[in-house]
């Protein structure tokens, strides 16, 4: 099928072959849209909801070269009860480290419902040789984690081969055997709209889960347009093949009216049965302070001071 | 479209959440109305006579808002006789950059009380605040500032040539955008060395008169501006007055032709902005989730009152049935109903009789053959509301395809081939304006080349600019409002 996602060749040939429309994004267009979504305002009664939902789809995340096993120790703990003095705050949904670190978390979150998600695949560029990468996947699903978050191999998507980014999604998926596949486009690098939205087609037909915004590795990050630009990808591909994507959206999410506007944005694209951890996530790692206060000023009344929080 | 099935077991969706918006409604007190209204003529604000009132209602509600005056035959006398004056007594002749001085004021005053007037817009109209607040009022804004640009540099804008104000200005607006059509009108008269008197539509009459508090803050010279409220009888004194050396109406073809037999052989110069029925084409290329919201946004924009809807959908039928899909899945997440919530995307018809005209051409639809489409949608039990309506199986031959609805109704035809598409998007006796979706730039300048249309945008849809040219095409009307062909109207061109 990836023939026919070459450059020149009309989006709808390939829709006719591969079953699946690719339809070009208008810049303008989407923006405005997407700026018009995070105009909605929300009703204080079901503030308490979307701030419990940005928790409860949040992959609290620690991708540094400096992690160590006390650091992730931590935020697993975090990740089962968010603030140790409200326990009607839910657990978040996953926490995302290395591959090294996954055997911590995993011991860590154990008996919790938590997931373990480990980045693989050569993150954050992805330009390892395959069997290494494949290998690290299989490392990691080994290790425990449950959710895999992989990148697409931008070098072959860019320069034409989607041939390649294709088998090397497909192979990915193989070695992650029952652990969820996300796949990371690294939006920030893809140069356009058009690129984005037949990248987002590209993994989703290989085989992906869950596409993926950002490693956080590079400066751009998620913004509204680009997760209304992947949201419209699944809906068409729900439409067209009745198959069902998760969209994660990550990288310089810090408040929670970023958050709620994301909701917004899916909610609003993909429909009500989205906003869920199985097909919706936050990647994060200071979102959830910023949540933690605004749900706390909701029931007191007022804002705590940023020391009253955990940082990592 | 129908709940996709979860590929594994643990996709299936889980925790109810809904996106309950809060009710964000734009408050109101930055407005303050008085009971009754008087007209504004020779700087002053009259004295209302009570004998002569009609109440002006607010259409969300159903609630009179205030009384204001109808105008007689007499009080146009007075109005224009004013504006005659204001012109001989010295504006005609003021340098330029001092006319551009108050249409800046004017300008700057506007953006001060932009809330103010974008409540009352919406009280006075039904239309969401949404659009009040980010297009009505900034608009009109941006007109006095354009306009107030070209004031001392009429001597530069035809080559050649000197331009030469004409007189006094008549000038009947219609009650789509009661504001912005009052400064489209003012604006470049005022700039070319006009006096004016303005006549706002009988329902919408009430940012009009809020305008003569910005006017008189501005300093404006009395008698400049003069505004008379009233109905058709008011509309019909104020053009056929001898005074006047120039009318420009905005309103519906029927009554554009009233007012140009009329105006016919009396030597006063005429521009008509009247109906529509664009056409709003859609190739298969085309970016087909931003066309979704472009076609929303071409027909539901202020609920489809607006003379530039593309109000007909035409889709190249590879793709029909996908933007269809798109378009209705669209449509059940507009939201109708209280125009002054900042969540509302539709808010009130206008009238009780504009209301009645959309129902009885959405029944005509249904009649012929047409099916409709309508989201459930919980419409208020007061006020005039109409849901967002879309009709396919729609021949060229029905009213629906034919007729200026100017409501909340989108006919859906289909073409296989470009040639198909000119042929049926200027298969109407209107000409005001078209939209182009495709992504292929030589496709888009070739079909604006064939559209019979004012205005063609592409890959988008009632956007407006002060700098743009505005106008129609045989029943649309002629004479373009906007940018330096927007001056033409109102000089006279001298060697």
């Amino acid at each position: 099928m990836s023939d026919l996602l070459a450059v020149g060749v009309p989006a709808h040939t390939a829709d006719a072959v591969a079953g699946v429309r690719i339809t070009p994004v208008d810049a303008v267009g989407l923006e405005q849209r997407a700026a018009a979504l995070c105009t909605r305002s929300i009703k204080s009664s079901s503030k308490q909801a979307a701030l419990d939902l940005a928790i409860r789809v949040m992959d609290l995340t620690t991708l540094e070269g400096a992690d160590t096993a006390a650091r992730v120790q931590a935020l697993c703990a975090r990740a089962r009860r968010p603030d140790a003095g409200d326990w009607s705050v839910p657990p978040v949904a996953a926490v995302c480290v290395y591959p090294e670190l996954a055997p911590v978390a995993v011991d860590a979150l154990a008996g919790s419902s938590v997931a373990v998600a480990s980045v693989a695949g050569g993150f954050p560029a992805g330009l390892a040789p395959l069997e290494s990468r494949l290998a690290e996947i299989a490392w990691a699903v080994a290790a425990g984690a449950g959710e895999v978050d992989i990148v697409l191999n931008r070098s072959a998507f860019l320069s034409g081969r989607y041939q390649q980014a294709y088998d090397e999604i497909v192979a990915a998926k193989q070695a992650c055997g029952s652990a969820h596949l996300k796949v990371i486009l690294e939006t920030g690098e893809l140069g356009a709209y058009d690129q984005i939205r037949r990248a987002s087609m590209l993994a989703m037909v290989a085989g992906a889960d869950f596409i993926k915004t950002s490693t956080g590795k590079i400066g751009a990050s998620s913004t509204p347009a680009t997760a209304l630009c992947m949201a419209e990808a699944i809906r068409d591909m729900a439409e067209q093949t009745g198959r069902v994507v998760g969209l994660k959206l990550a990288g310089g999410i810090r408040t929670a009216k970023q958050a709620w506007h994301y909701q917004v944005i899916v909610g609003e694209t993909l429909g009500l049965g989205w906003l869920t951890p199985e097909r919706f996530r936050l990647g994060a790692s200071s979102l959830l302070n910023d949540v933690l206060m605004q749900r706390a000023k909701l029931r007191d009344g007022r804002y705590q001071r940023r020391e009253d929080f955990s940082v990592d | 479209m129908t709940e996709p099935s979860a590929s594994g077991g643990k996709l299936a969706p889980t925790g109810e959440l809904s996106l309950d918006y809060a009710p964000a409604p734009e408050s109101i007190a930055p407005v303050r109305l008085a009971s009754q209204y008087g007209l504004f003529v020779g700087g002053e604000m009259l004295e209302p006579v009570r004998e002569r009132l009609a109440p002006t209602v607010n259409p969300a509600t159903g609630e009179v808002l205030a009384e204001v005056s109808v105008a007689d035959a007499a009080d146009v006398d007075r109005a224009v006789a004013a504006a005659r004056s204001a012109w001989e007594g010295g504006w005609r002749d003021l340098p330029g950059a001092e006319r551009a001085k108050y249409l800046y004021r004017v300008a700057r005053l506007l953006q001060e009380r932009a809330r103010e007037f974008a409540v009352l817009e919406t009280m006075d109209g039904g239309k969401p605040i949404r659009e009040s607040r980010d297009v009505d009022v900034p608009l009109a804004a941006a007109h006095f500032f354009y306009y107030a640009g070209w004031a001392d540099k009429l001597d530069y804008a035809f080559s050649g040539r000197r331009a030469a104000p004409v007189g006094v200005a008549a000038q009947v607006i219609p009650w789509n955008f009661p504001l912005l059509m009052a400064a489209w009108k003012l604006a470049p008269a005022l700039a070319c060395g006009n006096t004016a008197v303005l006549k706002p539509a009988p329902t919408t009459p009430l940012t009009a008169l809020l305008l003569t508090e910005v006017l008189r803050d501005a300093e404006l010279p009395a008698g400049v501006v003069n505004i008379v409220t009233g109905d058709d009888a008011t509309g019909a004194a104020l053009v056929s007055h001898p005074g006047v050396d120039k009318v420009a109406f905005t309103g519906s073809t029927e009554a554009g032709r009233v007012i140009g037999a009329e105006v016919a052989g009396t030597g006063k110069r005429l521009t008509l902005e009247l109906g529509g029925k664009a056409a709003n084409i859609v190739f298969e290329d085309a970016a087909l989730d931003q066309v979704t919201e472009g076609i929303v946004n071409g027909i539901y924009f202020n609920g489809g009152q607006v003379c530039c809807a593309g109000s007909r959908l035409l889709v190249q039928e590879s793709v029909a049935d996908a933007v269809v899909g798109k378009l209705r899945r669209r449509m059940d997440t507009l939201r109708v109903g209280d125009p002054l919530d900042k969540n509302t995307d539709i808010g009130a018809i206008n009238s009780q009789a504009q209301l009645d005209r959309i129902a009885e051409l959405v029944a005509s639809g249904v009649a012929e053959g047409a099916e409709l489409y309508s989201p459930p949608c919980e419409l208020p039990d007061r006020g005039f509301f109409h849901p967002p309506a879309l009709f396919t199986n729609v021949s060229t031959a029905h009213r629906i395809a034919r007729e200026e609805i100017f409501g909340p109704v989108l006919s859906v035809l289909t073409f296989r081939t470009a040639a198909e598409a000119v042929a049926k998007a200027n298969n109407t006796p209107y000409g005001l304006s078209a939209g182009i979706w495709t992504e292929k730039g030589s496709r888009i300048l070739w079909m604006a080349d064939q559209m019979q249309a004012g205005v063609v945008w592409a890959n988008t849809f009632n956007r407006f600019d002060p700098a743009s040219p505005f106008g129609g095409y045989r029943e649309s009307g002629y004479g373009r409002e906007g940018g330096r062909s927007g001056l033409l109207p109102y000089v006279g061109l001298v060697a």
